[in-house]
């Protein structure tokens, strides 16, 4: 039997572990980076204090605009005083809580909806229910409703409206869109790949002027329709040309034995797309999905050009009044963090669902004898 | 075989699979063409009942309307067809400018990101996670109110370096007096590029042929430097600077760049780098370890490394989606509208307008921009071809 003996045990030096280890490992491994360290440090020191001075310290919360033009600091007057008009716009004030309350419906429906385990008949009936009630409320006209035009939806419900909509119903016609270029009928693939590579080759703002300025003449005299719906239909048409593109790319790298197989099962091709290629194809694309749609929540914001007042043109007309001018950079701050907040919980989100899919895979793997 | 021809003949026509697709694509076509027809139809009458122009003889017309900058001379006495001239090569130069400028800043945050120095790299993922997530129009209106709200006028002008003045009115900065030299000096520029090329395949041919290197990066930069150089001794060294001078309300002289300009450029490129830094981390992390390490055990340097094995590997699986940024970044200075450049889409709402002839308007619009990517496409493929992995 050998003999064992005690060699006593070494910790590693105290410059290695610990709150230094960490400092050396992270922040000072080498010449240039301590340099790089201590000049990012020294430019903190500097501007974080001047930043806090500005924007906590000297800043005014609930004045007028005068006692903001006297004030050393950030003016948040600018958003407090004028919440509701950047918030809703040019909706009648005193009606002012149904979007409200419809945005609140919104928000909660897309909170609850999720949990994919609570996708059900009865979700679907409760959706079609809570779209028919936040038509109700912003149109009005029944109930005791007082309808509202509406040329007078502004603010964060048109944003929302707009890219709400915008999402749902691009999606679809986007992957009917990517169909159709997959396909073996050479006039139906050839007028999808003309528009696909059309609208991509163009800016949305060309769209929307095509929307505003030439869509009127397109119609038959007397008719109208109202210039939301045509930004809506712009922003539809203009990101399912986006949508259809990425699904393309989950069609091409599905595995050619997953249609084969699929057709020796008998399956006819709308079977075969909707059980077998499509629930595959959609979920590797799932994260440049979230991207295109990210970017069409941002894009709405271009309806400014044509002179719909989303969120964005709102504060942009409070700026223009003379009480407010001068406080660009607050208001556009606020407007800002709103955005960021939207597409930061939209890629969380997109995150989330791609771990949940990945999870779903692995109790079949699991069954596999090994 | 009779008995297959026994099959088909109890195949009703509508079953086949074939004849079924012969009719979907009619009726698709029958469709569409209907639906074009119908709208075309429409504008007609509804152009005849507005008396509206059309055709595209407005080209030829008198513009009638000033423009605010422009690269070549232009006045409101000038046609449309000349509007529209300056507001292409507008476009043109804020998107070159920008694809320039975000192709290099965005790099180095992308570099940034994947720093070891955790503030380094933290600064670099803040960086893309708020400029990304915020939409490009703020952005540019928010740079805009930084010049005309925060900066101040002519008068108490902001002079970070000798020479350059930042006002509410844009940056003006002084430029070499004009002088017969600079234009020998751009010519011997250009000459030097020549030069280093062929140094640069004769020292290549060099080195395949007998193994020796040649210092080509110092006698390139030698060469870069000294031959404009050379130039302007030989011509006398002129020194002259023609300097902006307050003159009243306003800077005279010097060379300035306007607000709106200053404003677009820095939305749209600190808006593209962040989706750039994206792109370029994505390429660089796609190179396995096991490349680095085997380069090293070669023996090449640092440097080397970089240069020779990863650079080249990472670049294939960057340029195809930087270069749909940067077609991304020409697409999005059409929001120059909004703060008022007179680029190429402000340039045909204007005409539009005054003309009301939208759809000639918007077709041109779409035809400029489709020109672009149709051009960018090219080069990709042409590109993919030439990086092509060899097989063997």
């Amino acid at each position: 039997m050998a003999e064992t003996t005690h060699i006593e045990e070494i910790k590693p030096p105290v410059t290695d572990v610990g709150v230094i280890g960490w400092l050396r490992q992270h922040l000072f491994n080498g010449l240039f980076n301590s340099i790089a360290t201590i000049l990012i440090l020294g430019f903190l020191v500097k501007v974080m204090p001047q930043f806090i001075q500005w924007a906590l310290i000297d800043s005014v919360w609930f004045t007028s605009g005068q006692a903001c033009h006297q004030a050393e600091g950030a003016c948040w007057s600018v958003i407090t005083q004028n919440i509701r008009f950047t918030v809703f716009g040019y909706f009648p004030y005193e009606h002012q809580w149904r979007p409200l309350v419809a945005m609140i419906i919104l928000v909660g429906m897309l909170v609850y909806s999720r949990e994919w385990s609570r996708w059900n008949k009865r979700l679907g009936y409760a959706w079609i229910f809570s779209l028919f009630v936040m038509g109700l409320l912003m149109k009005g006209g029944l109930f005791g409703l007082v309808p509202v035009e509406s040329t007078k939806w502004s603010g964060l419900p048109l944003t929302l409206l707009l890219s709400f909509f915008g999402i749902l119903a691009s999606y679809p016609l986007g992957v009917v869109l990517a169909l159709g270029r997959q396909s073996q009928m050479p006039i139906i693939k050839a007028l999808c790949v003309v528009y696909i590579e059309m609208i991509r080759g163009v800016p949305l703002i060309t769209m929307l002027f095509m929307s505003s300025v030439m869509f009127p003449l397109f119609l038959p005299e007397g008719v109208t329709i109202d210039k939301v719906l045509r930004a809506q239909a712009a922003i539809i048409l203009f990101t399912a040309a986006y949508i259809a593109e990425v699904v393309r790319g989950g069609l091409q790298a599905m595995d050619r034995g997953q249609y084969e197989a699929a057709e020796s099962l008998g399956l006819n091709y709308f079977q075969m797309m909707r059980m077998i290629i499509l629930p595959q194809a959609l979920k590797i694309v799932i994260p440049p999905t979230v991207g295109i749609l990210i970017s069409a929540f941002k894009d709405t914001s271009l309806v400014v050009i044509i002179a719909l007042y989303d969120i964005l043109n709102t504060t942009k007309s409070i700026l223009s009044e003379p009480e407010w001018t001068g406080f660009s950079t607050e208001a556009y701050m606020f407007i800002a963090m709103i955005y960021y907040i939207c597409c930061f919980s939209m890629s969380q989100y997109s995150r989330r669902i791609e771990k949940q899919l990945e999870y779903k895979h692995t109790p079949n793997q699991e069954e596999k004898p090994s | 075989m009779p008995a297959e021809q026994n099959n088909t003949a109890k195949t009703y026509f509508w079953n086949d699979e074939k004849t079924r697709a012969i009719l979907y694509q009619i009726v698709t076509a029958v469709f569409v063409a209907f639906i074009g027809y119908y709208l075309i139809s429409n504008v007609q009458t509804n152009m005849e009942k507005q008396s509206i122009a059309s055709g595209f003889g407005f080209i030829e017309k008198e513009a009638a309307f000033e423009i605010g900058e422009s690269l070549i001379e232009y006045s409101a006495a000038d046609t449309y067809g000349r509007a529209l001239l300056v507001g292409v090569l507008n476009t043109l130069k804020v998107s070159l400018i920008g694809m320039i400028l975000t192709t290099i800043l965005g790099t180095f945050i992308g570099v940034c990101t994947l720093s070891s120095n955790w503030l380094i790299s933290k600064f670099g993922t803040l960086y893309v996670e708020l400029f990304q997530n915020i939409p490009v129009l703020l952005q540019l209106f928010f740079f805009y109110a930084l010049f005309y709200e925060i900066f101040p006028p002519p008068r108490q002008a902001l002079n970070p370096i000798t020479g350059v003045f930042i006002t509410n009115r844009g940056i003006d900065f002084p430029v070499p007096a004009s002088d017969p030299v600079w234009g020998y000096i751009g010519l011997a520029f250009v000459a030097a590029c020549i030069v280093i090329w062929l140094v640069y395949r004769w020292a290549v041919k060099r080195q395949e042929r007998s193994g020796q290197q040649f210092p080509t990066f110092w006698v390139g930069l030698g060469i870069l430097l000294g031959l404009p150089l050379l130039t302007w001794v030989v011509n006398g060294a002129p020194t002259e600077m023609d300097v902006p001078v307050l003159k009243g309300f306003n800077f005279q002289g010097g060379r300035n760049i306007s607000p709106e300009f200053s404003a677009l450029l820095i939305g749209l490129v600190l808006y593209t780098a962040s989706f750039i830094a994206q792109i370029v981390r994505a390429g660089i992390q796609s190179i396995s370890h096991g490349q680095t390490e085997a380069a090293m055990s070669i023996g090449l340097k640092p440097g080397l490394v970089l240069k020779l094995v990863i650079f080249p590997q990472a670049l294939r699986v960057i340029v195809p989606p930087l270069t749909s940024q940067l077609l991304n970044l020409t697409k999005n200075s059409s929001l120059a509208v909004a703060i008022g450049y007179p680029d190429f889409v402000q340039v045909a709402g204007t005409t539009i307008n005054q003309t009301g002839q939208a759809v000639e308007g918007v077709a041109m619009m779409m035809l400029v921009y489709l020109t672009f990517s149709l051009l960018t496409s090219a080069f990709m493929n042409w590109y993919n071809k030439k990086i092509k992995l060899v097989e063997r």
